[in-house]
């Protein structure tokens, strides 16, 4: 780990000004994610900004009829919030679903949102890798690539976000309130990460000296009829090779709203609104819901190992969306 | 001798000293002026170091010393030298010896600084330039080069009896079919660590992570030319090792050679990434051809077997001796080919070889059933060796019938369904599977020492190691229900070269070997209390003979009458001693030779399979051992469910990943390489069949380190076959390779 300085902010502002005025600053919160890339000198901020001390910690009605999950929240106690259990079911399941215990009391809703990749070369120096030090070259491609993307990938990176929980946030379609030098702004999920293209290194739109405050949840949580499938190399405690994140609004057997969003496959949560709405108004079949997957999945690529993601992603939609049709509404 | 505290579930002896952080492991010993030790490590699988640039990292304030193959002090040189006491043949790896790269992540340099985080931190500024060359680390490409080894370290495959190829060209029914078995990585719980003290007098003391301290002791001395007497090497806990401690590692030779060049006391503990720059489970290929007759009897079996070893050793394991102990057959022949690669030497890993083969064989075993039509387990029974082929010997005992009949109720086998693809449970597909297997029951030569004192406490010593198995705690058994003693009033000692030698902790021998000489020091303890009691005046044991006598409570009487007794500490308070001392040694006995001497298992395994997205649920295992006598069914439970834990790892998950371009293992961490979590981890049952054997060793114990892993990959393979009709022949099975 590089030597670095650390200081600690009580305040919003006074947390923006500092990140600002120091080049190569980056802020910590739960740091399970920042730390572990720190030691392994993936990452080398010269400067740490501790936000722990924000205020940004409350989960709250929001004025649209939904709830605003501060920053700092922990995955945990945001998993938990008999709100959020009540009326966003999907984000609890989405976020229960990863790490283990003892991270999630750790990891905040905000870091989640900046988790990076876990391709195996990002994580080693001694290998190239075009996100950690672009222009080096990608070595996934052509070397191992199990856990890496099948869509919206470029040929000079082929990583994947690999979030639980923004899987069910984009699939809600929350959005996440920022505030920077510049002033206060809202990003929608659908627009917050970015496809690598030829800029594999930035994740997001966020802007470097920009601070995330807090998610809003709109007041449709699909509470009565979602699912979250997480597909992984075991029971628990790693993670996904394919997510899907489904939410349906049902009218009988008719359904009115369907949400899919998926999670393991691209460096961003993956939807298509285009598909969503063939279901609109359809049966809630196997065979809708087929067809569905396949739209998704269309131009989807392969790199090898991650083949068989392409398969695995259009069963695991299916399974997503009976699952959420057969639920007992709870209306 | 009435204790009984043999085959007591005793609870560990250390458990306390493990829980409240008593117990130190080799990175714990912290003493004055400890400087740290950081290793680089190569990024090139092979080539020369062009230039080594340490201006950086030493100009960090708080460095000591980056120590390279350049500026590195005088050692020996001769690979003797370097052969430690689980060498396989060749030429052993010598950590900063030369520019030389012989495998990806191989110590370049080691950073001394005052304290961990700047010796870190300056290992990141080492610059080195290489010179690459062409590495070789794909073992499928280089299976045409496969060379059968001057030398085996392992068994020699067995010869070939009767005329395998024209009976499996006239068996009605066959099976031909080859097997991957992954490289694999230990992994225990503790990183290897070593933290070596010199002092003003020149003496070394050295703490080591190790299988046997005699072993560090013997390499040390030996590759700096240091006098025994110098060095002390010691190691009294170690968080897991599963074969990775047998040789001592590149930490304990750069702590050590950091501590003579400094003269100070230096910690260099390996990172978890680290702990894949060394040993391992050889990634092995295995043919299998086997043809039976329609009514199901097993009329020939051939093995061929591609293992991995390094460019610098011949690794082998006993991957070939299986079918000869496990199936009755005329006709058996096997060949056993290493394939060298560019990378380090492959070491053994808990049931090395037995895992690999028998997962194999009873993999393939099963795949001939299915085409007989036959159950599985009823094709075992038909085909039941009592007699080890591969040396015509008959077993010293075989109980696994036994483990068959109690495992297979216990199961309930009897409801089994036939048909592969049969049995489901909503979207899982439901199967069963079976399998079994054995490993070796060996002794070996060990000492101990016994020390009893008149308050009549007893302390035990022997140079062996505790890796987790319970040794301590099966020691203060045997010695305690030898002598009569109530456990408390027994210490034993281990890990340590200031005590009586005992082997490496390796190969399930240690309750065997170690356990042989605690019990015969103790003998030696009680006939010496009864020939000083036999001096005393009006001794009521006068005539007695050892025979005639019962060791009890901390006094001996005679077993006709238990009034006449006396204590141990009357006896030494009348003959006028402050202690009572013994030291021996045992060996095994001629009559072991005349024996096949192994342990058994058998293993019945549920999974449920997630027909559409592929994901594997063991849901149940029900595991019948046959492993003589269980000193303690507690901590010999533990070894069989974890080793039944892993059965499950190496089934379904366990896999180090090659990157062929850089020659480089990437998924060096555990997030990356998978083993179980509790999850995955769902009912598992311990049977101990009886299982009575006099000639194995005096306590009549087979050893349970390894024996419980054998069976278990293959029974899960075999049910993933049963739920889905599909046969996985390449370890692990992701979910991939069921969709
Ligand atoms: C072993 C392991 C397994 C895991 N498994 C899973 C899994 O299965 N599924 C899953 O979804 N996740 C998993 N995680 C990841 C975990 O969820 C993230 O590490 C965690 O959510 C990050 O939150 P944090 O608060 O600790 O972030 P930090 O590590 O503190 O920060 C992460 C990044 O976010 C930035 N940051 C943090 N807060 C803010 C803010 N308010 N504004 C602007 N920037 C900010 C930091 O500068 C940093 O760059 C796993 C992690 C580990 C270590
Ligand atoms: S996939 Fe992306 S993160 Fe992985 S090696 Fe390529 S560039 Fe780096």
């Amino acid at each position: 780990m590089k030597p670095f300085t650390y200081s600690r902010a009580n305040e919003e502002r006074a947390a923006v000004k500092e990140i600002a005025a120091s080049k190569g600053a980056k802020f910590i919160a739960g740091g399970t994610n920042l730390l572990d890339l720190m030691k392994m000198n993936v990452m080398q901020p010269a400067h740490l900004v501790d936000i722990t001390h924000l205020g940004m910690k409350a989960i709250e009605e929001n004025q649209a009829g939904g709830l605003r999950l501060g920053a700092l929240v922990t995955n945990a106690d945001t998993a938990y919030h008999p709100l959020v259990e009540q009326r966003y079911p999907l984000l609890s399941h989405a976020i229960l679903a990863g790490a283990s215990a003892q991270l999630r009391n750790k990891a905040t809703d905000g870091g989640n949102l900046l988790q990076r990749t876990r391709c195996d070369y990002f994580y080693d120096t001694q290998t190239a890798c075009n996100k950690r030090e672009p222009g080096t070259g990608c070595s996934a491609i052509k070397g191992y690539n199990r856990n890496l993307a099948i869509l919206g990938t470029s040929e000079y990176c082929i990583a994947t976000y690999p979030s639980d929980m923004a899987v069910a946030l984009a699939a809600l379609e929350a959005k996440v309130n920022v505030t920077g030098p510049d002033g206060d702004r809202v990003i929608p999920m659908g627009d917050f990460h970015r496809l690598p293209g030829d800029t594999p290194h930035i994740d997001t739109n966020l802007q470097e000296n920009e601070l995330i405050t807090s998610i809003d949840l709109p007041a449709k949580g699909f509470a009565d009829h979602y699912a979250y499938v997480k597909v992984r190399d075991r029971a628990s405690y790693a993670f996904a090779l394919v997510s899907v994140a489904a939410g349906l609004e049902l009218d009988g057997d008719t359904i009115k709203e369907a949400r899919v969003a998926l999670g393991g496959v691209a460096q961003k949560p993956w939807r298509l609104p285009e598909a969503e709405a063939m279901l609109q108004g359809q049966q809630a079949s196997k065979e809708n819901f087929g067809k569905v997957a396949a739209a998704y999945l269309q131009g989807a690529k392969g790199y090898g190992d991650n083949d068989f993601k392409i398969e695995l992603a259009k069963r695991a939609i299916v399974r997503a969306l009976l699952l959420a049709t057969e639920m007992e509404g709870k209306s | 001798m009435s204790t009984n505290q043999i085959g007591k579930p005793t609870n560990r002896v250390d458990g306390r000293a493990k829980v409240t952080g008593e117990a130190k492991y080799a990175a714990e010993f912290h003493v004055p002026d400890l400087a740290h030790g950081v290793v680089v490590n190569s990024a090139i699988a092979k080539g020369k170091i062009k230039k080594i640039d340490t201006s950086k990292a030493m100009a960090v304030e708080g460095v000591f010393k980056v120590i390279t193959h350049e500026n590195r002090k005088d050692y020996a040189c001769y690979d003797k030298d370097f052969k430690d006491m689980d060498a396989p043949p060749g030429s052993p790896f010598r950590p900063l010896y030369n520019g030389n790269i012989l495998f990806n992540m191989q110590p370049v340099a080691l950073v001394v600084a005052e304290t961990l985080e700047l010796a870190r931190y300056a290992a990141t500024l080492v610059e080195v330039a290489y010179e690459e060359e062409a590495h070789e680390t794909d073992f499928e490409a280089n299976r045409g080069e496969a060379y059968v080894p001057e030398k085996y370290n392992s068994t020699t495959p067995p010869k070939p009896w009767g005329n395998p190829e024209e009976a499996l060209a006239k068996a009605d029914v066959k099976v031909e079919v080859e097997y991957a078995h992954p490289t694999e990585h230990h992994n225990p719980m503790e990183m290897h660590a070593t933290v070596a003290v010199w002092e003003e007098n020149g003496k070394l003391t050295v703490y080591d992570k190790i299988q046997g301290v005699e072993n560090t002791l013997q390499y040390i001395t030996s590759s700096f030319g240091l006098p025994k007497e110098k060095v002390h090497v010691l190691s009294p806990f170690v968080g897991g090792a599963f074969g990775s401690g047998l040789r001592p590692q590149y930490q304990s030779f750069l702590a050590v050679l950091a501590a003579l060049e400094l003269k100070r006391p230096v910690r260099v503990m390996l990172t978890r990434p680290q702990m894949f720059s060394f040993g391992h489970r050889p990634r092995t290929t295995q043919r299998f051809a086997l043809g039976a007759s329609k009514d199901g009897k097993l009329e020939a079996l051939i093995q061929d077997v591609f293992a991995e070893t390094s460019t610098f050793e011949d690794y082998s394991e006993d991957v070939v001796i299986w079918p000869g102990l496990l199936y009755k057959c005329d006709n058996m022949k096997f060949s056993h080919k290493l394939v060298a690669l560019d990378e380090y030497t492959p070491l053994d890993m808990r049931a090395p070889g037995g895992t690999t083969g028998i997962f194999a064989l009873e993999s393939a075993v099963d795949e001939l059933a299915y085409k007989l039509g036959m159950d599985p387990l009823v094709f075992r029974l038909k085909n039941y060796t009592d007699k080890d082929q591969n040396n015509d010997l008959p077993f010293s005992s075989k109980e696994l019938r036994a483990c068959y009949i109690q495992g297979a109720e216990k199961f309930g086998w009897e409801q089994r369904s036939k048909e592969p693809r049969s049995m489901r449970n909503g979207h899982q597909l439901v199967g069963w599977g079976v399998a079994h297997g054995a490993w070796e029951a060996q002794q070996a030569k060990a000492s101990a020492k016994a020390v009893l004192t008149t308050d009549g406490k007893l302390t035990i010593s022997s140079a062996t190691a505790d890796i987790g198995t319970g040794t301590y705690t099966v020691m203060t058994q045997i010695a305690a229900e030898t002598l009569g003693l109530p456990l408390e009033d027994v210490t034993f000692k281990l890990g340590d070269t200031s005590l009586p030698f005992a082997p490496l902790e390796g190969g399930s021998k240690t309750v065997s070997t170690v356990g042989s000489a605690v019990k015969k020091v103790c003998e030696k303890i009680g006939e010496k209390l009864l020939r000083l009691a036999q001096q005393q005046a009006n001794s009521p044991l006068k005539d007695a003979e050892l025979k005639d006598v019962t060791f009890t409570d901390g006094r001996l009487h005679l077993k006709s009458d238990t009034a006449k007794a006396v204590s141990f500490k009357e006896i030494m308070q009348l003959g006028q001693r402050e202690q009572l001392e013994e030291e021996v040694s045992s060996k095994p006995s001629e009559e072991q030779k005349k024996f096949a001497r192994f342990a058994h298992s058998v293993a019945f395994v549920e999974v449920k399979v997630d027909e559409d997205l592929g994901a594997i649920q063991v849901s149940r295992i029900v595991t019948a051992i046959a492993g003589g006598r269980i000193i303690n069914p507690k901590t010999a439970k533990s070894q069989i469910m974890g080793a039944a834990v892993w059965g499950i790892g190496v089934a379904l998950e366990e896999e180090s990943v090659m990157d062929n371009n850089y020659g480089r293992f990437m998924n060096h961490d555990l997030e990356k390489y998978h083993v179980p979590v509790n999850a995955d981890v769902h009912d598992i049952d311990v049977i101990f069949v009886e299982e009575q054997d006099t000639i194995v060793n005096a306590l009549g114990a087979k050893g349970l380190g390894e024996i419980g892993i054998v069976s278990i990959a293959p029974a899960i393979v075999n049910a993933v076959f049963h739920a889905t009709g599909k046969r996985i022949r390449h370890l692990p099975i992701k979910l991939d390779k069921l969709l």
